[in-house]
């Protein structure tokens, strides 16, 4: 069977999995869901009321149906209603997606813009001191966690021009596209810096390998500009790996950058996830976690497409 | 011996060795209690102190010295990861080696859940689990040893696969070697050089997931420190106090590098192969 399709049988196993991880985890939550609301004053209730909640709730049911129904639900976009929001958690959820895939798409166009030309610009100068540079900054950037970035970029900024980030109000894009840019450039720019610096590592050893293939070496020989052979005969083929990492981090990224979205008190989906965990809102963190691991795999199965795709020489399933 | 050597050799080796040498030694002392203060002491007179020739890194809100909280928040962070490291490489070794071992039945059900470990996004996972266990030190040793099994188990079963068909393995079944014997002589000595690069770049992550947790609040908890805890309570007084930011970051920093510099330079070392291509 080839790679692709066995690819696309487990995809709905695992995701199967992924159900039931994330329910058999909420439900080990200390307390039930009685208790998750209430807090202490569940303890008030008379062994009547108790009983009515949980029949309510469906809690009073055997483990499994009470799977079996919530599956149903989740298949049927009901992923629970919120607690603390009184709201269902998918239109939560729905609400907040915009900003967080603003922000990833953003974050990618940083990346690639500067982390393409630095790594196609150190495998040409292979080995000199302008290719040391460019991989001990993209070293550094690979090592600096994002939400320390983001706080050097908050310091630089109030303490060398006494401008702090707009952090009021969030503007949604189509109220306002400049005064959503501006909130959400320095963001991209935190979440983009170390995916930068990936982004450079990975073109800078695609390019190496591609540089040194015969056919390069062909149409050097017959005269081709040296900037023709870069750009026009090596790139394409040494971007192959570059379009698996940014997709796969693209991925990641769908999941809200907890650190950062809240470091620039923006209400993306990484927020919501935090808050409602420190809220104790566990019908919301399941449609969370539900939702993004969902996201990511989809991503990951188009990377995965994109890939066999875009090098013909690439057969998965081959020797398997 | 003849290890070190390479890695001393090895010019990315050499820096990230003893970025970890240094970072190992600052840890021990912060973790046993030598350093310049007590880090819990609060010098009330001395509030938010710039540094000086008595607090080298200044002090905090709370009057209590930067530097030694530094070295107990470092040794604080290093425990984390080297424990949840520990934990994930060994329940990836035994669950891959096992995997590949006895195959079938048992290879499956070990793979199909490690897929679905992978389906989440590594934070998003380690949030999942402090949600359920609630915040902590170990909650996230917890954590972060969970996010990290699949990817141990995948690295172990991969080559365990290739070499349990190798014939010196059918000989030793032949001679009559145990099971046991196999699994740790043959398959296991021989997957000492994949782990090893993996265990490196594995303590890097883990010290990054350690200080995001901490820093949200779901890791260590105050009044104990951590690099990560440590950024938190510098964000409102960066201002007026840059040092409370600067040294747990650029302390952050490089020990994570060290790590990174340290897993490239083994990768080069022991496979010799991927030199040129490692990303």
């Amino acid at each position: 069977m080839s790679y692709l399709a066995r690819r696309l049988l487990t995809f709905p196993l695992v995701m199967l999995g992924v159900s039931i991880l994330v329910f058999v985890a909420i439900r080990l939550v200390p307390g039930d869901a009685i208790t998750a609301m209430l807090g202490t004053e569940a303890g008030l209730l008379t062994p009547a009321q108790r009983a009515a909640l949980s029949a309510y709730f469906g809690i009073d049911k055997p483990i499994l149906v009470q799977y079996w129904s919530w599956l149903l639900g989740v298949l049927q976009g009901d992923l629970g209603i919120s607690v603390i929001h009184g709201k269902p958690a998918l239109t939560i959820i729905l609400e907040r997606f915009p900003l967080t895939l603003q922000l990833a798409l953003m974050s990618m166009c940083v990346a690639l813009l500067v982390g393409l030309p630095a790594g196609v610009f150190a495998a040409t100068r292979n080995e000199k001191m302008s290719d040391l540079a460019v991989r001990i900054f993209a070293m550094i950037g690979q090592s600096t966690p994002n939400f320390v970035v983001g706080l050097l970029i908050i310091y630089a900024l109030s303490a060398g021009f006494g401008i702090l980030p707009a952090m009021g109000e969030f503007t949604p894009f189509f109220t306002d596209p400049l005064r959503n840019l501006g909130q959400m450039i320095l963001p991209a720019i935190t979440l983009g810096f170390a995916f930068a610096a990936s982004v450079t590592r990975i073109s800078r050893s695609a390019m190496l390998d591609v540089l040194s293939d015969d056919y390069v070496r062909t149409a050097r020989s017959k005269g081709v500009p040296k900037r023709s052979v870069i750009w026009r005969h090596a790139l394409p083929n040494a971007l192959i790996p570059v379009v698996t990492l940014s997709g796969v981090e693209f991925g990641y990224l769908l999941g809200g950058a907890v650190l950062v979205e809240q470091i620039y008190a923006l209400p993306g989906l990484g927020r919501l996830v935090l808050e409602a965990i420190l809220q104790r809102d566990y019908a919301l963190v399941q449609g969370c976690v539900l939702f993004i691991a969902f996201n990511f795999m989809v991503v990951n199965l188009l990377v995965d497409l994109a890939y066999v795709t875009l090098d013909p020489r690439i057969r998965l399933g081959e020797g398997n | 011996m003849s290890m070190l050597r390479a890695i001393f050799s090895h010019s990315s080796g050499r820096i990230g060795g003893t970025i970890v040498v240094i970072y190992v030694i600052v840890a021990l002392l912060g973790m046993s209690g030598i350093t310049p203060h007590n880090p819990l002491q609060q010098f009330r007179i001395d509030r938010l102190h710039a540094p000086n020739a008595a607090y080298w890194m200044g002090t905090d809100l709370f009057g209590r010295d930067v530097a030694s909280r530094l070295m107990n928040g470092i040794g604080q962070s290093f425990l984390v990861a080297f424990c949840s490291v520990a934990l994930a490489t060994l329940a990836g070794t035994v669950l891959g080696l096992t995997a590949a071992w006895f195959g079938k039945a048992w290879d499956g059900l070990v793979m199909r859940i490690m897929d679905v470990l992978l389906a989440f996004p590594a934070i998003l996972l380690a949030l999942l689990i402090i949600a359920v266990v609630g915040p902590g030190t170990w909650t996230s040793v917890a954590a972060i040893a969970i996010v990290y099994t699949p990817i141990f188990t995948r690295v172990v079963r991969g080559p365990a696969l290739s070499i349990k068909a190798r014939e010196f393995v059918d000989a030793a079944r032949t001679f009559g070697s145990s099971r046991r014997y196999i699994l740790t002589r043959h398959l296991l000595l021989n997957l000492v050089a994949p782990l090893t690069v993996q265990v490196t770049l594995a303590l890097a992550w883990s010290l990054l997931t350690e200080a995001g947790l901490s820093f949200l609040g779901l890791g260590t908890q105050p009044p104990a420190s951590s690099l990560g805890l440590m950024l938190a309570d510098s964000r409102n007084l960066m201002e007026n106090a840059p040092w409370l930011l600067i040294f747990p970051a650029v302390a952050i920093m490089i020990s994570i590098l060290g790590f990174n510099l340290l897993g490239d330079a083994l990768r080069d070392i022991l496979d010799p192969k991927t030199r040129r291509s490692a990303p």
